[in-house]
């Protein structure tokens, strides 16, 4: 097992990098939006751009744009009615990532409890030699330091050669790393996963069905997500990619090295969005200079992305406007316009030649969709898995993780409205997950089992 | 049931959602903070000694049960300021959601949570083998719990209404009956495994709390009779 994790370790090289820099990509485009604002005056049109409104309540969200570079300022009352229209579909962009990543959650807590292949520790990732069944707990916290070390130095060697390949064009190498790694994905960790899962619940299944299986579920699964499909089919199959990459990272993990990670990578995400040099930055500013999506492989998007009516350059990407977009990584929420109803309406808008953003200009109102990088999802799905496996408090520390990853989300949406700039989607949740998590392991089990066990309620 | 009101009623609306997911997320970090008191109140205390332990529980469910009752009451705050902000930005001037819904919603949120904690781990425990009550405790155990966690969870629903209805209109008694009738169901679970004790009254106070939020939301016995009579 170990030699077969070993030649698929480095198979799945691309994938770390692939789903590591998702995370670190921000996502979004900086604002298109901004150009378009001030094109277009109170209307239908203001509806379409969600301008992110000012903070209040939960609804504010979604809307954001990012702020782009030397963006015409609007008007305040262009702002009034936009931030009208933020409110009100802000909170349904809210559900419409919600829904995906609490059934990302779902199934990884429903593999982790029921298959035990992904709780035994069979091996290590090369990419964490170090071993952390050490005596002592000094050793170990070493031990994981380290291990956190190189794993994030791997994925800042690979986010920035990403990074670089995208600014000196090497489309076709980027394009074909993201096939190779999406294969390995589908096809061999499906493999593994439904061979654990058949095991577990001892089907048989003879090796011609299962391959007529796994090819079906593969190829349509490559052709939905690099090219084009129905956007539902395409995020089901985002969320099973995100779902098994978690569990791999889950099985193969050690314990401490784990959770420092998580911390580790939530830090990282901050800062490579934020700070000017970082490379998710760099990626995104990139992106939109060129006018370009980032690859649709490594991002999550909920409504459908470009109409035919569109008159700018992107309707040219919108085939492939999947794909166009660069592993931006996750977490960066960016605000595309999105729908179908959009169509008929594309003609209407003012076309915005000038805004270097796709097109986002085609917002109709309530298909503006919300994108999400699969990382995010993949280390969301990473801590509450971990919460289900390794708890002894079991339902309960997973339940609690789980409303803190998604209360972090609701927050961090608020902030996309606010600042309306791409933004890491990991920091805020992934804290609140790890404090919910230690917390309700070490403090409320106690209490909540004495509770249950004098059946006394509060 | 919990679980279907959600269904029926909250999971149309994103909006709403939001709102029970926060008031999830009230009730959890409430429960945490009260934990961590009764955590290092035990551990300060003689672990040896029953009488200390059964009191300390006892404590910290009580100081649990003002902690439920003023987060929600910080929740209730922030709803507020956000309806606030809603209502200036909506375009005709009203708020896509009233108070009173948030508040029907905020309780939904906080009984879902509270009944998935006191459930969930007997839930997992109660698919694998075993025989309840092997040690001489209740057979009943497993049925007055879920029982209990009903009720418990109509409770805080009704509660959040009368809560935020006290708060809205400067009641300060309707909000100490709250605090009262929490420290009543609490209190009373402590009759267990006396079920009796605490299934009964906690229902008789359920079904008054029904009717007085019912009739604060606006109904009365005439809208009962007519909604009764059209479906039939």
């Amino acid at each position: 097992m170990i030699t077969f994790m070993n030649n698929s370790d480095s198979e799945e090289e691309p994938c770390n990098e692939r789903t590591s820099l998702m995370s670190a990509e921000s996502p979004p485009v900086p604002s298109y939006q901004d150009g378009l604002q001030a094109s277009e005056t109170g209307e239908a049109q203001a509806h379409r751009k969600r301008r992110a409104g000012s903070s209040r309540g939960p609804n504010n969200i979604a809307g954001g744009e990012v702020s782009g570079s030397g963006v015409p300022v609007r008007e305040s009352a262009l702002e009034n009615e936009e931030e009208e229209l933020t409110l009100k579909y802000g909170a349904k962009h809210v559900i419409m990532l919600f829904v995906p990543v609490t059934l990302c959650m779902i199934v990884v807590v429903a593999t982790i409890k029921s298959v035990r292949f992904y709780t035994e520790k069979n091996g290590q990732l090369i990419y964490t030699p170090f071993s952390e069944d050490t005596p002592s707990v000094g050793q170990r916290l070493l031990n994981s330091v380290l291990n956190t070390i190189i794993m994030i130095s791997v994925i800042i060697v690979m986010t920035v050669f990403l990074v670089l390949l995208y600014k000196y064009r090497c489309y076709k190498f980027i394009h074909g790393w993201l096939i190779l790694s999406s294969l390995m994905l589908l096809f061999l960790f499906t493999y593994i996963y439904l061979g654990e899962v058949l095991k577990t619940y001892n089907v048989a299944m003879d090796y011609p069905t299962l391959f007529i299986v796994i090819w079906n579920f593969g190829a349509v699964g490559m052709i939905c997500i690099h090219w084009k499909g129905p956007l539902q089919l395409q995020q089901a199959y985002l969320i099973m990619i995100s779902a098994l990459m978690a569990l791999v990272f889950i099985k193969y993990l050690p314990e401490w090295s784990a959770w420092v990670i998580l911390g580790a990578i939530s830090i990282y995400d901050l800062m490579a969005v934020l700070c000017p040099k970082g490379p998710l930055r760099m990626l995104v500013e990139t992106a939109q200079e060129r006018n370009e999506p980032i690859f649709p492989a490594l991002i999550y998007s909920s409504a459908m992305m470009w109409t035919v009516g569109m008159a700018k350059p992107d309707t040219a990407a919108r085939g492939p406007s999947q794909q166009t977009w660069d592993a931006a990584e996750d977490g960066r929420e960016h605000l595309r316009s999105p729908s179908h109803a959009e169509s008929q309406m594309s003609e209407t808008r003012s076309p915005v030649p000038t805004r270097p953003v796709t097109s986002l200009e085609e917002l109709e109102e309530e298909e503006r969709g919300v994108k999400l990088g699969l990382g995010d999802f993949i280390f969301y799905s990473v801590l509450v898995g971990k919460a289900a496996a390794t708890a002894s408090g079991d339902w309960n520390t997973t339940l609690a993780c789980f409303v803190a990853i998604l209360i972090g989300l609701c927050l961090t949406l608020l902030l996309l409205a606010v600042f309306k700039k791409a933004l890491p989607a990991l920091p805020i949740s992934i804290t609140f997950g790890l404090i919910f998590y230690f917390s309700t392991d070490n403090l409320v089990r106690p209490f909540m089992d004495t509770l249950a066990s004098h059946q006394l309620y509060i | 049931p919990a679980f279907g009101l959600f269904l029926f009623t909250i999971a149309r609306d994103p909006l709403r959602i939001i709102i029970l997911i926060a008031g999830a997320f009230f009730w959890l970090v409430s429960l945490l903070l009260s934990s961590l008191i009764w955590f290092i109140a035990v551990k300060a205390s003689d672990p040896q000694d029953e009488r200390l332990q059964k009191g300390l529980l006892i404590f910290g469910v009580m100081f649990s049960v003002l902690l439920q009752e003023a987060f929600r009451f910080l929740y209730y705050k922030l709803l507020r300021k956000a309806i606030e902000g809603l209502v200036a930005l909506s375009e005709d001037g009203c708020s896509p959601i009233s108070i009173q819904q948030m508040a029907y919603v905020a309780g939904v949120g906080f009984g879902l949570m509270s009944g998935a904690f006191s459930m969930i781990n007997l839930l997992a425990d109660a698919l694998g083998p075993g025989t309840v009550g092997i040690h001489g405790d209740s057979q009943l155990y497993f049925l007055t719990s879920a029982f209990m966690t009903m009720v418990l969870i109509f409770l805080h629903t009704f509660w959040g209404i009368l809560f935020f209805h006290g708060c809205e209109h400067r009641r300060w008694w309707e909000i100490a009956a709250v605090i009262i009738m929490h420290l009543t169901v609490s209190g009373s679970s402590f009759c267990n495994p006396l079920y009796v004790g605490s299934l009964v009254p906690s229902y008789l106070l359920m079904a008054a709390a029904a009717a007085w939020a019912y009739l604060l939301s606006g109904g009365s016995v005439q809208n009962l009779r007519r909604f009764l009579l059209c479906k039939c």
